[in-house]
């Protein structure tokens, strides 16, 4: 009986054993040194907030793992040894494997800043660094002030968590806008007047030049590029991630950023692949990036490659982007590719659409050329995955997707809709006469 | 604000303590032209009864409930005890002892208490609204922004099971059981609420008009909560209304007033089997002497059982009952809403639960079906089996202590929903038409979970709804009422209450939407 040796408890390495359960016998062992059992990175955020306790982040029971044959193995891997099929932890315990799935995840950025290694400097992705939180800004007693440094989905949720103790936030932001490096322009401005309106002290366009120790070796303020010293408890580091993979350094497994693998997620060495954020393409796929460090890609990889495993090869073969996210009371969504006036493509044209006193807006990108509809931003209103997975299969027109609009809609019941208003602003710039077709339960429940 | 707040709960506690005194406190004298009435209203004839009241009671003053109640029960037992010894059963008094207490305990109340109703009821009430609309108005600011305000409720005592939620439940469990099985300490609440029930049916107020009154203001001002929390939530707010104007105007008003025209007393929403008693027979002889109306009503509560509930259910799913009408999903949905997250989403709650709900619903039905059959064959016994006996034992284990003591007394530490979870026979019901006939589904979006938790947390009938969104499945739970919380709580807009079509609305999957759509084929094709 093969033994499947799965380096990581995420949700690629859990998805991938689930999969592996689901399809094979095999005898499938997890090992991990972060916590013992698999919980939900992305909800850490609401044990700090006060809105769960950590077991609820838990999305199976402790006796699923036994029921399902799961063996987990708390340990760090310090080694691998891929001649002969074995990991070694760093108690010096080893276990042999026939095929080892890589799924380390990620590692807060530092990108060698002084004083980035004091106390009470710290970035937000594993449960430690949720219980150093903890421990360094339990109240706004001992945390009179926190200085977040790297303006993306991270560091706003940290501000956030921040905010709900009533802690002071400086939020530093190298960008012009937050986050406009991926949003377009009228977006990320809302977001900013959203961040500012928490009362979080936002500064765009700073850059974080050194962390100031005080003569315990714990940060006591930070200095920034723009000459201002902010006296702080706590610095947050979220300017971005880079794949958790050092004790892989001397493997002989090929490594760029991340672990090096092909379409069907495997790396160099036979029996040896790698899935989740630690994963880096050859080549990227799409529009994607070769490194894709999100939740909904990490359980995909792990549920194309458990198929590879049980004997169907497959390939990696992402559908329809798609993405979401939460800024402060804002919800995001995203299907399809809409670019920032950064990266937008050559023949990439928007429709943006704002709500003149909510924070509620939406972007429609479009091929200026043929109007095919590439994609769309939508903020505090929510769109069905589905409709717009099958919108874009289909290729339609943005014309037909703002026809159509009210089937997408998936907001709660007796909220109100917006459709009439944007398309009449849609129809006012362009020059059309779309007028909306009604929302129809058979158009929405029709597969493809 | 925050000033505000400490001094609104400050007067909401003064409120609390009066009126938690009350049972205990106030003169009580009987006197004998009183006591001469209500023996020839009530048609006692047990004369040692009447004698050991004149001896004991009657003309004496009690200060405190305690003195007065030991004589009545004492009294009415030893009685009771000799008429059946001496086989004089025309004597026996079947009025509960502790009932006997209520009536003369109401009789007689004298002093500061039963002189100052008005007075008292703002001392009690009064102050219990404005201390605790003081507490929570404020919020409107101090929430800030509007979104979800779920901050700190597990580290806050009174929301994470630490002692003020432990003072809560035993506050709550013996209020309940006062109420159901010491109504004499009620009697200091009654007068509080006679000038009102005197407004409404004309009779001076029963320990329950002081429940159903508490109830009533217990939901609105819980109710303005609801709407200052979620007030970004436009399905939550509608449902909010809608619950608070069926309890106060159907559970409460009407059958109040019904009573004032002469007619039956009834709740035209209560739709059996909650409603246990419906068909018990006191009541269908009550409806059957109440002419054209009672007639109505005894029409109106088969259909409502047969042909409206099933029927709503099939188009909108239980929550139109549980969530939109109902009194007990009232109470849950307002008082219980700051409890909600306790609910046990555990495998072995749910196997519990299905024994448990379906048990209650075998046992109201099999005790109906004797209930009825006694009726028409007039015939005290079913098998050898006394109907009555099993009448008590429904309206005590589960009419009182399920429904009662444990559905609400347990809200701090268990969560809001015991009852309508584990026991509502009702809610079995529906529960089996919106697992097998609806239209009714939570909707999940495709591949959005990040299996946060956050529904699944504040789920309060504890359905593991992340088990479900994070394989891309609709949730279609018999248990669902259709809050909208776990809508309410997602943060990336995964779930959404509808009611469509009923092909696909229950969808097994196992590789998610946005995945390669061949692999999706592939393994979701060999589901069943």
């Amino acid at each position: 009986m093969d033994h499947i040796i799965i380096i990581g408890n995420g949700i690629a390495g859990v998805t991938a054993a689930r999969h592996i359960r689901k399809n094979s016998d095999k005898k499938i062992t997890i090992v991990s040194t972060e916590t013992d059992y698999f919980f939900s990175r992305t909800a850490l955020m609401y044990v700090y907030m006060g809105h769960m306790k950590f077991e609820h982040t838990q999305p199976y029971e402790n006796w699923f793992w036994k029921k399902n044959r799961i063996d987990l193995v708390k340990g760090y891997v310090s080694k691998v040894e891929h001649g002969n099929k074995k990991i070694i932890l760093e108690d010096g315990a080893s276990i042999t494997f026939d095929k080892l799935i890589i799924a380390t995840g990620s590692k807060p950025n530092k990108f060698g800043w002084s004083g980035q290694d004091l106390d009470g400097v710290q970035g937000l992705y594993s449960k430690q660094d949720l219980d150093q939180l903890e421990a360094n800004a339990p109240n706004k007693e001992v945390c009179k002030r926190a200085v977040i440094v790297g303006g993306g989905l991270i560091g706003i949720e940290l501000a956030e968590m921040l905010r709900s103790r009533d802690i002071p936030v400086t939020f530093l932001v190298r960008e012009s806008s937050f986050w406009n490096g991926v949003l377009p322009k009228g977006e990320s401005e809302m977001i900013n007047e959203h961040i500012l309106e928490h009362h979080i002290d936002l500064r765009l366009a700073t850059n974080l030049v050194e962390i100031i120790s005080d003569e315990n070796g714990k940060a006591r303020a930070v200095a920034t590029d723009k000459g201002d010293t902010i006296e702080c408890d706590v610095v947050g580091l979220t300017a971005g991630v880079t794949p958790n993979i050092d004790f892989l350094k001397d493997s002989g497994i090929e490594l760029g950023r991340g672990v090096k693998v092909n379409r069907y997620l495997e790396t160099n060495i036979e029996d040896v692949y790698a899935i989740g954020d630690c994963a880096e393409q050859h080549e990227a796929i799409g529009n994607r990036r070769p490194i894709e460090a999100v939740w909904y890609t990490g359980r995909m990889m792990g549920e194309a490659l458990a198929q590879t495993i049980c004997g169907k090869k497959r390939e990696y073969n992402p559908g329809h982007w798609f993405n979401s996210a939460k800024f402060l009371d804002i919800e995001y969504q995203t299907y399809g590719w809409v670019f920032s006036e950064r990266g937008m493509k050559e023949n990439e044209q928007h429709f943006h659409w704002r709500h003149p006193k909510e924070y509620i807006c939406i972007t429609f990108a479009f091929d200026k050329e043929n109007r095919k509809f590439l994609g769309i931003n939508t903020f505090g209103i929510r769109m069905r995955h589905e409709i717009f997975d099958r919108w874009l299969t289909e290729e339609r027109s943005v014309d037909y997707v703002m026809e159509y609009l009210k089937d997408a809609n998936f907001d709660p019941e007796f909220y109100a809709q917006y459709e009439s208003e944007i398309i009449s602003k849609f129809n006012s710039e362009f020059d059309t006469h779309i007028s909306p077709k009604k929302k129809n339960w058979k158009r929405i429940f029709e597969k493809v | 604000m925050k000033t505000i707040k400490n001094i609104g709960l400050a007067i909401f506690l003064i409120g609390l303590g009066i009126f938690t005194a009350l049972p205990l406190i106030g003169t009580y004298s009987l006197d004998a032209s009183t006591f001469d009435n209500m023996v020839s209203d009530k048609g006692f004839k047990s004369d040692l009864f009447i004698q050991s009241m004149r001896n004991k009671v009657v003309g004496k003053e009690f200060n405190g409930m305690l003195g007065l109640s030991s004589e009545v029960t004492e009294a009415l037992e030893s009685a009771n005890a000799t008429h059946r010894k001496n086989k004089e059963h025309k004597k026996v008094i079947y009025t509960k002892t502790h009932d006997m207490a209520a009536l003369i305990g109401k009789e007689s109340g004298s002093g500061f208490i039963a002189e100052n109703k008005g007075l008292m009821w703002f001392l009690t009430f009064g102050l219990g609204i404005i201390g605790a609309l003081m507490f929570i108005l404020p919020n409107v600011i101090l929430l800030g922004k509007k979104g979800i305000k779920n901050d700190g409720i597990y580290h806050e005592n009174a929301t994470n099971r630490g002692w003020i939620a432990w003072l809560v439940f035993i506050f709550l469990v013996g209020f309940y059981l006062v109420l159901y099985f010491r109504p004499e300490f009620a009697v200091n609440w009654t007068y509080l609420v006679d000038p009102i029930s005197e407004s409404l049916s004309g009779n001076p107020a029963g320990h329950w008009f002081v429940y159903g009154f508490m109830y009533c203001v217990v939901m609105t001002v819980m109710a303005v909560r609801m709407y200052i929390k979620y007030r970004q939530n436009v399905y939550q707010m509608v449902r909010t209304t809608s619950v608070l104007f069926f309890q106060i105007v159907f559970a409460f008003l009407i059958p109040e007033i019904m009573v004032r025209l002469q007619m039956p007393y009834y709740d035209f929403k209560n739709a059996f089997p909650l409603d246990y008693d419906f068909f018990f027979q006191w009541n269908l002889k009550e409806l059957l002497n109440s002419g054209g109306i009672g007639l109505f009503i005894l029409v109106w509560g088969i259909v409502l059982t047969l042909v409206i509930v099933p029927v709503m259910v099939y188009f909108f799913g239980k929550r139109w009952y549980c969530s939109w009408v109902c009194g007990c999903g009232g109470l849950a949905e307002t008082l219980g809403d700051p409890y909600r997250q306790h609910s046990d989403k555990s495998l072995f709650a749910w196997k519990i639960e299905r024994w448990l709900i379906h048990g209650v619903l075998v046992f109201a039905v099999v005790m109906t079906g004797m209930t009825l059959y006694s009726f028409f064959a007039e015939s005290g016994t079913v098998l050898g089996i006394k109907t009555q006996s099993v009448q008590n034992t429904y309206s005590l284990a589960v009419g009182s202590v399920f429904a009662g003591v444990i559905g609400t007394g347990f809200y701090p530490i268990f969560g809001n929903r015991m009852w309508c979870r584990f026991g509502c026979p009702l809610a079995a019901y529906l529960g089996f038409v919106q697992r097998f006939k609806s239209r009714f589904r939570i909707t999940t979006n495709g591949g959005q979970c990040i299996s946060c938790g956050n529904c699944s947390t504040y789920c309060e009938q504890g359905i593991d709804v992340r088990a479900y969104a994070q394989k891309g499945e609709n949730i279609v739970r018999s248990s669902c009422v259709g809050c909208g919380i776990c809508s309410a709580v997602c943060p990336r807009g995964v779930l959404k209450l509808e009611n469509g079509p009923p092909v696909g609305r229950i969808n097994p999957t196992e590789i998610l939407l946005g995945n390669d759509v061949d692999l999706m084929e592939l393994v979701n094709k060999k589901q069943p």
